[in-house]
């Protein structure tokens, strides 16, 4: 059954779902990413590595549209759509869960959840989706009148994801969903990142649980100073030296 | 005595309704920019002066109307006129200055302030206008020497149904939502699809549109109008919405009120507190002692839980 997304194409060797072509981002005169191509194809799980500082947290922001390019192309669905907005990207598909959750804190969870699907007006549908995400995420249920700046760490995480889920994304980012997080909590967030990728959706991740994050992609791409520094599928990275030496935390 | 008390609640009441509306206007507009839009209260000035026009112009064309028909007719032309002058200020003032150091959106403000007033005096005149009572000022007693005209009433009941409805909007809506979402942070908000620029947009234009109906009230209350009539009720507007907490709705309509209250049971007092020395004439003291006491003691106001961190 298909709840949230479009289907899933079957095909790969069709044109990607994202496509990033030499993307350099800046932030004043300090440039952050420094050209950078990324694609991702419908229905995959796709993880973005590396340290600190590498620049993925500012790939997502220019994807999901908070941060302009200085550089290159960004097109999603072949429509070039480097000079939309967010709010425009959010219409289109295009669905961030931000580090550090962003959740409307003097809001009610009830009313962070109704914000997730602001772009959206078929009520009785919205109301039907409410009730996935409650399922999925029943400890937010519990919790619907409560002011949403109260809940723990991993409920907020819960809630940004569920929020974003809403929105009915084709595409959606999650930035750090581990961050400080309880291992129970992480593995309850990767099961609902399982369960999404089962409905159709594509998912691109930046995680520094790098690890965990390969173990669950089925691509991955490595960053390092603001440059992409190796791809390949999540395994042959798990596989590699340098990547087991600089990310998984071992000597070799 | 205990009738001068009652008639000065009275008063404050009326007064106090359209601190509170204005302060409204005053508070959405810092909660969702953190900017104090000093301009606000030449609004009040456009309302009033604009419905004049109007009316004067209705009652020329067609004369012999109910005269609440006039005042109904005036009130609907200042209304969009004042959302489209607020809109405009938006529009070509703040939006450019989004990003800018907090001070430059501050002292544009100023500057729209008195560009609203150079233009009302080029429009209107230096000279004050008598505003043409259409509501009934004859005094009705309630009791023994206590006495209420129907244009106060009036004033409380638009003001206490304007509240309502504005309360309504932003907490049972999903523009009431998107504008707390958007309040609390731009960049997520958009990220959920929101266009802030148009909450913003439309912030200031229900900022204005209320702003208007003030206007309209004020000058009927005092029977005149007058192109520089907008800043003391801007700066009591203001002083009202720092009581309450600024950013706070609520707050706004709790400071406008208690504000109303703690000025007319002043006037009503000053005379025998002081003796003689000072006459109800100084009852403006009152609001800027209060602006004071609460910016040192209790700067968060009576229900803000924000500091009022920028300028």
């Amino acid at each position: 059954m298909l709840i949230w997304g479009a289907p899933t194409m079957l095909v790969k060797d069709v044109s990607p779902l994202l496509r990033l072509r030499d993307v350099k981002i800046a932030y004043g005169q300090i440039q952050a990413v420094k050209g950078i191509d990324l694609e991702l194809h419908a229905g995959e799980l796709v993880s973005l590595i590396g340290a600190n500082g590498a620049g993925k947290t500012t790939t997502l922001n220019a994807i999901a549209g908070t941060l302009p390019l200085a550089g290159g192309a960004l097109t999603y669905c072949d429509e070039d759509i480097a000079a939309l907005p967010a709010h425009k990207r959010l219409r289109a598909g295009i669905a961030l869960v931000p580090e550090g959750r962003g959740i409307f804190t003097r809001l009610t969870v009830e009313e962070n959840l109704r914000m997730g699907a602001y772009s959206r007006s078929d009520d009785a549908e919205i109301e039907a989706d409410m009730e996935n995400v409650y399922r999925m995420l029943p400890r937010v249920k519990e919790r619907l009148a409560q002011v949403a700046g109260t809940l723990s760490g991993g409920e907020q995480q819960m809630l940004a994801i569920g929020r974003a889920l809403l929105s009915r994304p084709k595409l959606l980012l999650l930035d750090e969903p581990s961050m400080g997080l309880a291992p129970l909590v992480v593995e309850k967030i990767f099961e609902v990142v399982q369960t999404v990728l089962k409905q159709g959706m594509t998912v691109l991740l930046v995680e520094q649980n790098a690890t965990l994050a390969l173990e669950f992609s089925q691509r991955a791409y490595v960053m390092d100073g603001g440059k992409i520094t190796l791809s390949g599928t999540g395994e042959e990275l798990l596989r590699n030296p340098k990547v087991r030496e600089a990310y998984l935390g071992e000597a070799v | 005595m205990i009738q001068t008390l009652l008639q000065q609640i009275i008063n404050g009441l009326v007064v106090g309704s359209v601190y509170a509306v204005v302060a409204l206007g005053y508070t959405m507009v810092y909660g969702i920019l953190g900017l104090i839009n000093f301009a606000h209260g030449d609004i009040v000035m456009v309302g009033a002066l604009t419905a004049l026009s109007s009316i004067l112009f209705l009652q020329e064309a067609i004369p012999g109307l109910p005269p609440v028909i006039y005042f109904l007719f005036g009130l609907l032309v200042a209304i969009p006129v004042c959302m489209a002058v607020g809109y405009t200020m938006e529009r070509a003032a703040y939006r450019r200055l989004r990003n800018a150091p907090r001070l430059a959106p501050l002292i544009t403000a100023i500057g729209v302030s008195f560009l609203l007033q150079t233009l009302a005096m080029i429009i209107w005149g230096r000279s004050y206008h008598s505003y043409p009572q259409l509501i009934s000022t004859a005094p009705l007693q309630i009791f023994t020497g206590v006495f209420v005209t129907p244009v106060q009433l009036l004033t409380i009941g638009l003001s206490a149904a304007l509240m309502l409805a504005l309360v309504v909007l932003v907490t049972r809506t999903k523009l009431g939502r998107a504008m707390r979402a958007t309040a609390e942070n731009h960049r997520i908000a958009g990220l959920m699809g929101v266009d802030t620029n148009r909450i913003i947009a439309l912030t200031f234009i229900i900022g204005s549109g209320l702003a208007a109906v003030a206007g309209v009230m004020i000058a009927s209350n005092y029977g005149v109008a007058h192109y520089s009539m907008g800043f003391t009720p801007g700066i009591k507007a203001f002083t009202a919405a720092v009581l309450g907490g600024i950013g706070n709705l609520a707050g706004a309509m709790v400071g406008g009120v208690v504000l109303g209250l703690i000025e007319a049971i002043g006037a009503g007092y000053i005379e025998t507190w002081t003796g003689g020395w000072l006459n109800s004439s100084y009852q403006d003291i009152f609001a800027f002692i209060i602006l004071g006491i609460v910016l040192i003691f209790r700067p968060t106001g009576l229900l803000g839980e924000r500091v009022a961190d920028r300028a």
